[in-house]
């Protein structure tokens, strides 16, 4: 019997855009997909943010944002999670981004961006293929 | 600072990789387990129990602030389902604690069943021991809330406390068996809708026909009225709990008896798990095949019952 990790993933969306359709709709795909997803939803300062991460020892955030307030949220976030030790732990994006941003956003860590049009087999096959629970060697789901 | 003395003195992360550790059943976890047991003990479990959309969440945020007003710190467990078709699950109690999110003295862990039943996760028991151990003086867990088959709470906690919402009519009737007797507070929430009396006058029917069924014990089941999301009535489900606490701390034999029952329930979670993980090795050990096993079966050269036998013989040489 092999020692495997679940991989666990936290959705949340930043500051104060209040579109979470397109965050629900990830959240169920990755439990489709055997992920243990902790949704905390809307309104979330990158504090909150951080904080649940390391509480629940997350491998993946996905951060939901629609409303351009990524600049501040995200690279706010990197900054936490340096400062609390948990760099171990992937951030990515989804949401509208405009196309200057992306790769900037990706120099301050964030491992990948999806834009709307994304594909949830996409965003699945992704994190599956990048993603690996923490001290696994080996990844399943 | 070696891993006991970071957990017992609070540190998040460490706190936070142990419990995902015993989560994904990784066996350092055990060893870490064991030698954190003697710093267990202090912390007060209150178990929260009751159909999905009740309000349990709710309830649990609100509860976790009147202990924070009291100066306690705290741990919350919330359990949410695994879907049995994929393994996953989403882990949505969190939301409604959010006020929560900042403070250092709360800490939140969210998990899935993965496959067990009774309400809990097989990890919620160890889990409760390093939040014990880490100091928090509360320990509130919400069970995942299918309603009749969640007895296991009470055997984790020193309190449980049942939560129903008004309307459910045959639902009430329904939970007579088991349920009643492990609620120690019963919870009318959502009371401002229709039917809030009758359910309370149906759950004080239930218990004083429980009464007659209760073996000794002179705690009375309290009932509750409480509309969570407005906090009206968690002044008195707050006072309830600790009024139970005061009970189960005013004898001796009360306190002990709780004590006994689940570190026997433990003792034997902990054996069932690690006997059936020591025999499985056997096996792997021995080369034997499940596969080998299960066809015999199928093909009637072999019964379940014989084979075991075998195999129980064969581990104990």
């Amino acid at each position: 019997m092999e020692n495997v990790r679940k991989l666990r993933i936290l959705v949340a969306k930043p500051g104060l855009d209040g579109h979470d359709r397109g965050a629900r709709i990830v959240a169920r795909a990755f439990r489709d997909a055997g992920f243990e997803v902790i949704y905390t939803g809307c309104h979330q300062t990158p504090e909150q943010i951080v904080s649940t991460a390391v509480q629940e020892d997350v491998d993946l955030i996905g951060l939901s944002i629609l409303s351009g307030a990524h600049t501040y949220s995200f690279p706010r976030i990197m900054e936490l999670l340096r400062e609390n030790g948990a760099e171990d732990i992937s951030v990515i994006g989804g949401g509208i981004f405009p196309l200057e941003d992306v790769s900037k956003l990706k120099e301050i860590g964030i491992k990948e961006i999806f834009e709307p049009g994304a594909k949830l087999k996409d965003i699945i096959e992704w994190v599956s293929s990048n993603i690996s629970p923490r001290g696994a060697v080996v990844l399943r789901k | 600072m070696d891993i006991i003395e970071q957990i017992v003195s609070g540190d998040v992360r460490t706190i936070a990789r142990i419990l995902r550790d015993i989560d994904d059943e990784i066996p350092s976890a055990r060893d870490i387990l064991r030698r954190l047991y003697r710093y267990t003990g202090k912390a007060y479990v209150v178990g929260f129990t009751g159909s999905p959309g009740v309000g349990k969440s709710a309830l649990v945020d609100q509860i976790a602030i009147n202990y924070r007003k009291a100066g306690k710190t705290i741990g919350i467990l919330a359990v949410d389902p695994t879907s049995p078709f994929t393994g996953g699950a989403i882990l949505g109690d969190r939301i409604r604690m959010q006020r929560h999110f900042l403070d250092p003295g709360v800490f939140i862990r969210s998990l899935a069943t993965r496959g067990h039943f009774g309400g809990l996760s097989k990890s919620t028991s160890d889990m409760v021991n390093v939040l014990d151990a880490a100091g928090k003086d509360v320990i509130l867990v919400e069970t995942v809330g299918v309603g009749q088959d969640e007895v296991e709470i009470a055997n984790s906690a020193h309190t449980t406390v049942l939560v129903t919402i008004p309307g459910m009519g045959d639902d009430v009737q329904a939970i007579k068996a088991g349920i009643m007797e492990i609620g120690n507070i019963f919870v009318v929430n959502k009371a401002d809708r229709e039917g809030s009396r009758q359910t309370v006058r149906e759950l004080m029917n239930l218990i004083e026909l429980g009464a007659r069924r209760r073996n000794g014990g002179n705690w009375e089941p309290q009932i509750v009225e409480t509309e969570a999301t407005k906090g009206r009535g968690i002044e008195d489900l707050y006072g309830a709990i600790e009024k139970h606490r005061a009970y189960l701390l005013s004898t001796q034999s009360e306190w002990r008896e709780v004590a006994e029952k689940r570190a026997g329930i433990q003792l034997i979670s902990v054996l069932r798990d690690q006997a059936f993980k020591t025999i499985l090795k056997r096996i792997e050990e021995c080369g034997d095949s499940m596969d080998e096993m299960v066809r015999k079966i199928v093909d009637k050269e072999s019964d379940p019952y014989t084979i075991v036998q075998q195999i129980i013989a064969k581990a104990l040489k």
